[in-house]
Parts: structure tokens; C-alpha cells; sequence
């Protein structure tokens, strides 16, 4: 019996059945090489599935063979392997470093428990991703969340309790906003699988109930998503986690609950509400400009370096709703695209802060001053995915710039004002990474750096290199993701007038 | 009356916007937590709601009974698993202020802020 066919389902049951084995393993070190095994089996599953789309398009699956809409379906597009080759490829190398830095934050007794709850975080997230219906996805975002709020309070710094405590709050309003609109489609529909609610909206007479859940589920993946102004809840969570914790999140968490906003608005309700197109981007298009220009802005002024890297991130998720707020194929590509490259750029950023954080106590940027000089190699990483970050030619970040400034040209005197908007947001990019070079490379040793500081330890410098040089390989030669995120464009776009 | 045939309805807006005041206005963390979850039962009950078939009953298949009407089965399955989120989602919530009362001596939001200041 082969196990090809039953891959779409393996990429969630294997992190979700190693959870629990996880726990029991008390043995130094066997938990996390456990969860590393599973994490990067996840990946290999993620990329069979990648090429088998690529080859023969689109999977479906049938849970248990019950037919859809009565049995659950899994399905997956040239978008979910793109978000998840993101999650598993984000997860793999994070605990891959990460063995050292999870070592010094958390205790070991505690640790089967933080491996468990990463595990039951990456099902969640994944789960989300392949799921072909609306209810599965509410229960698969509330495992991520819960695991992540996990993840987040386990480290020893005790600011992120009351953070966490907000991001769960936050999170559980989205959640239940979210619920609500599902709620309402289906009193309509009788329908909770997506591709068949997107056909029997057509028959429903009364479209309003239509539009307040569009506007429920479109607010509560915001929440999610930590969308400009409901981003409150990401900075802090961001600042406070364990160091790879946050790596592991920044890269994937947001992305994936765009992900299920953007399945959701163009395939369910694009076709079907009149004038959604516009009012989606009327909506969402202020607040990405805004999200880039203000989160941008506070970055700036920041000297706290996690808390930096976490509004940088709030400005990016707002690249990527520019893209897709553009409705046009040109747009969204660069928009899913975007949320590739920028889970590497912010995953190597987050993977160099843990490694900085190995050898200096604190993370404001008077404290690791002259780093640079002691840590060549972790800064030459840091320097890297910054560059990405700003959108160097030949980096990953640059493509997906482009792109997103060739949709904008489209959009006449509009767009104009977008480019420029995406221009000075750059340059504001180069200004606050600027800071972190300065300091780290002219400035005088004090504090800490007074001391010799040793290089970050061999194996996470491997990996986070690796890390970094993705940023160049894919920005050389961004085809594959390119055509995944092409292809996902059109086919979110494939009904639309 | 039509505005009150969606009494129902009414019901769920007002217990969803009072656990949402709770969540926004108290500053002591478990009133927040009792608000979240009024605020999520509200959800349950908008789904139990729609799932009422009018003279419908239970929907169990008896031997010889036929024609009968029942009600919608899926939403209840539905919301039973809401519930089981909710719980957790609380009872995670309560664990982190076990853990802030530890650390901080205090579930006042404010308290904590300030604490957080003078550190």
C-alpha cells in the first residue's frame, strides 16, 4: 500500500500523533530531536505535495471517502502548498537552531511539555491550511492559538504573561467573530465546505445576512492577522516569547491567517456579494497604506531589537494586503509571493536575534554595541536578511517589491501615490536596519560587549546561514515560488468579472 | 410581530455585546476572562437557534416512526465543539492569571502596568 495518496491528511496527523509521545519522553535531548524528526517529516510531506500540485494540480481528499459536502474534505491548491512549504520549512529550521537557545530559556523538566505544545501549534497551522471546510478551519486556528499562547508565556521573562493574556483575548474575539459569520453562512446555506458554499451562495435570495458575515469573518481573520489597527496584541507577544518561539511565529502565524482571509474573500465571496472587489479594497487598502507607513514609523524610534523586528512585521503584513487590495492577478501574486519572502527575511532576522541572544543579556540596542566585531558571523546573517527585508536587488524581498510596485503602475494616479508609499516605507527599512549596524558594527564595546563574547554555537550558525543564503537563492531565482504564487493568484481571481 | 419573532436573535446581540463590554471595560482580568466567555456562549446560542425545525424533536430514528420532523442535528455537533474550545480557552486564561497573580501579586490591569513602569 502506498502512502502517496493519503499525504494531505499524513501533514497533519503526524505533529498532531507525535504530541502527545512527545511528553512522555524525559530523556535530555530526545524530546527535541522527537519534535525535530516530526517537524522536518512534515516538511518532506509539504514538498511531495508541493510537486504533486505542480504536476498534476489541485488535490482532493475525502476523509474516511464520505463524499463532500457531507464528509470533510481536504484540498489542496497551488496557495496551500506555497503556506505550507512557509509553516513546515519555518517550523524545521527554527528547531533545528533553536536546540541551544531553547536549552537556556527553559527549564528541562518543562521542556516534553513546550515540544508538545510546538507540535500541537504546527498541526494547528497546518491543519488550517488543507482544510477544505469553514468549521475545520475554526477548530484547527483555535490549536494554533492555544498552543501558541503556550509557546509564547513559556519562557522566563514574566512581561509576556500579561501579553500573552491580551494576545489570548484578542485572539479568542477573532476566533468568535469569525464563528459568527461562518454561522450565518451556513443558516443560509446549509453548507460549511467552502468550495460548495461558494456555489449555493448564488441561490440565496437575501444577500445581507451575506454581507455582515463577509464583514465578521473579514474582522475576525484581521484580528488574526494582526492587520493595522488590530495589531495591538503582536508587538508585545513578539518581544516577551522565548527567542525562537517568536522566530517560529513571525514567520508563519500572520501569513496563515491571511492566508484563510484571502481564501475567503475571493473565493466565497467575491462572485457572490456585488461590488465586493471594491469594497474589499476600499476597506483594506487605507489600512495597508497605513499599517506601512505608521508601523514603519514606530520602528524607527524603537530600540528594543525584537520589538522593532515585530512592527517591521505589522508593516509587512500590510505589503501583503496591498498586493492582494490591488485585485489583479499581478497584485495578489505579489502579495502571496511577499508572504514567502518575507517569512524568510524575518525568520533569518529572528533566528540571528537568538543567536545574539545566546552571548548578550539584554536585547536593547545599547546592549549588544559592537557585535558586530565579536559575533562576525551572526551580525554577516542579521545583515543579510535585513538586506532582503529592505528589498535589495538580489535578495528574496526585492521580487516580491517589484512585483508589487509593476501591480501598482497599473492603478494609474492611485497607484503612483501606492509606490510611493511602498518607496519611503523602504526607506524607512534601511534607516532602522541601518541603526542595528551601527551599533553593532561601529560602536564602542560597553556593558557586556566588554567582555570576550564568544561566537554563537556552530550548529545554529549552520542553520541560520542556511537561512540567510535562501534569502539569495530566491532572489536570484524565485520560479518556484513564483509559480505557485501565479498560480494561486488566478485561481483566486478565476471567477471574478 | 416580526421584531419580536426574532427573539431569539435579540437574545444572542445582547448577551454578545455585554460580554464584550465586560472584556473591554473591567480591568480585572478573571471579569475579563467571565466576559470572554459570555461573550462566546452568545455564539451558542445563535447556533442552536438556527438549528430549531419548527415541531421538530429529537433527531433519533425510532423503529416504525416515520414522517416525523426533526431538528437539525449538525449545528449542535457544531457547537459542542465550540463549547470544548471555549472551556480550554478559558481554562488557559485562568492558568496565565494563576501565573500573573505569581509573578506580580496582582490581577488588576492597571496595577500591572504600573509595576511594569517602575521596573
Amino acid at each position: 500500500m502506498s502512502l502517496t495518496p493519503h499525504l494531505p491528511v499524513l501533514q497533519v496527523v503526524t505533529p498532531m500523533l507525535t504530541a502527545p509521545l512527545v511528553v512522555l519522553l524525559h530523556v535530555r535531548g530526545l524530546p527535541w530531536a522527537a519534535a525535530t524528526a516530526s517537524s522536518l517529516f512534515a516538511f518532506a510531506i509539504a514538498v511531495g505535495l508541493t510537486q504533486s500540485v505542480l504536476d498534476h494540480g489541485s488535490i482532493i481528499y475525502l476523509l474516511g471517502s464520505w463524499p463532500a459536502p457531507y464528509g470533510i474534505e481536504l484540498r489542496i491548491t497551488a496557495f496551500s502548498a506555497l503556506v505550507l512549504l512557509i509553516v513546515t520549512g519555518a517550523s524545521s529550521l527554527t528547531l533545528l537552531a533553536g536546540r541551544c537557545s531553547i536549552d537556556a530559556e527553559i527549564d528541562h523538566e518543562r521542556q516534553p511539555l513546550f515540544y508538545a505544545a510546538w507540535l500541537l501549534g504546527l498541526a494547528g497551522l497546518t491543519g488550517i491550511v488543507v482544510a477544505g471546510d469553514a468549521f475545520n478551519i475554526f477548530v484547527f486556528m483555535e490549536i494554533a492559538s492555544l498552543a501558541s499562547y503556550v509557546l509564547i508565556a513559556a519562557g522566563p521573562n514574566r512581561r509576556a504573561l500579561p501579553a500573552v493574556f491580551n494576545y489570548l483575548i484578542f485572539g479568542t474575539i477573532g476566533a468568535t467573530f469569525y464563528l459568527i459569520g461562518v454561522g450565518l453562512i451556513y443558516m443560509l446555506t446549509g453548507t460549511l465546505n467552502l468550495a460548495d458554499m461558494e456555489a449555493r451562495i448564488h441561490q440565496v435570495g437575501e444577500l445581507r445576512p451575506i454581507l455582515v458575515a463577509a464583514g465578521f469573518i473579514t474582522l475576525g481573520l484581521a484580528l488574526k492577522a494582526a492587520v493595522f489597527p488590530l495589531h495591538a496584541w503582536l508587538p508585545m507577544s513578539y518581544t516577551y516569547a522565548p527567542h525562537i518561539v517568536t522566530a517560529f511565529l513571525a514567520a508563519c502565524s500572520t501569513k496563515v491567517a491571511l492566508y484563510v482571509l484571502l481564501r475567503f474573500d475571493f473565493l466565497v465571496f467575491q462572485q457572490n456579494l456585488l461590488a465586493h472587489d471594491i469594497q474589499f479594497a476600499l476597506f483594506l487598502m487605507p489600512l495597508a497604506v497605513m499599517a506601512i507607513l505608521i508601523a514603519s514609523g514606530v520602528a524607527l524610534f524603537e530600540r528594543n531589537l525584537k520589538r522593532m523586528l515585530a512592527y517591521s512585521s505589522i508593516a509587512q503584513v500590510g505589503y501583503i494586503l496591498l498586493g492582494a487590495s490591488l485585485v489583479s492577478v499581478l497584485g495578489l501574486t505579489a502579495g502571496i509571493l511577499h508572504m514567502f519572502n518575507h517569512a524568510l527575511a524575518k525568520g533569518t532576522l529572528f533566528l540571528a536575534v537568538a543567536a545574539l541572544a545566546m552571548r548578550f543579556s539584554g536585547l536593547r540596542l545599547e546592549d549588544f554595541s559592537g557585535a558586530g566585531r565579536q559575533m562576525p558571523w551572526t551580525m554577516g546573517a542579521f545583515v543579510l536578511g535585513g538586506l532582503s527585508l529592505i528589498g535589495v536587488p538580489g535578495t528574496a524581498g526585492f521580487v516580491s517589491k517589484w512585483l508589487l510596485i509593476l501591480a501598482a503602475l497599473d492603478q494609474g494616479v492611485l497607484g503612483i501615490a501606492l509606490i510611493a508609499t511602498v518607496l519611503i516605507s523602504s526607506l524607512m527599512a534601511v534607516v532602522y536596519i541601518w541603526r542595528i549596524v551601527e551599533v553593532a558594527y561601529f560602536g564602542g564595546a560597553t556593558g557586556d560587549a566588554c567582555r570576550r563574547v564568544a561566537e554563537a554555537p556552530t550548529w545554529m550558525l549552520m542553520v541560520l546561514w542556511a537561512a540567510a543564503l535562501a534569502n539569495v537563492v530566491f532572489g536570484i531565482n524565485p520560479s518556484l515560488p513564483m509559480m505557485l504564487a501565479r498560480q494561486a493568484a488566478s485561481t483566486l481571481l478565476q471567477h471574478s468579472p | 410581530m416580526e421584531l419580536f419573532g426574532l427573539y431569539n436573535y435579540w437574545v444572542f446581540a445582547i448577551i454578545l455585546m455585554t460580554g464584550f463590554y465586560a472584556v473591554i471595560a473591567k480591568g480585572n482580568l478573571i471579569k475579563k476572562l467571565i466576559g470572554l466567555s459570555i461573550f462566546q456562549s452568545a455564539v451558542f446560542l445563535l447556533y442552536i437557534s438556527m438549528d430549531k425545525v419548527d415541531g421538530g424533536t429529537a433527531p433519533i430514528i425510532q423503529k416504525g416512526v416515520i414522517d416525523q420532523v426533526y431538528s437539525n442535528p449538525l449545528p449542535q455537533v457544531l457547537i459542542l465543539t465550540a463549547i470544548v474550545v471555549g472551556i480550554s480557552t478559558t481554562a488557559l486564561g485562568l492558568a496565565i492569571v494563576v501565573r500573573i497573580k505569581e509573578s506580580y501579586g496582582t490581577i488588576e490591569e492597571h496595577e500591572i502596568q504600573e509595576l511594569e513602569r517602575n521596573s
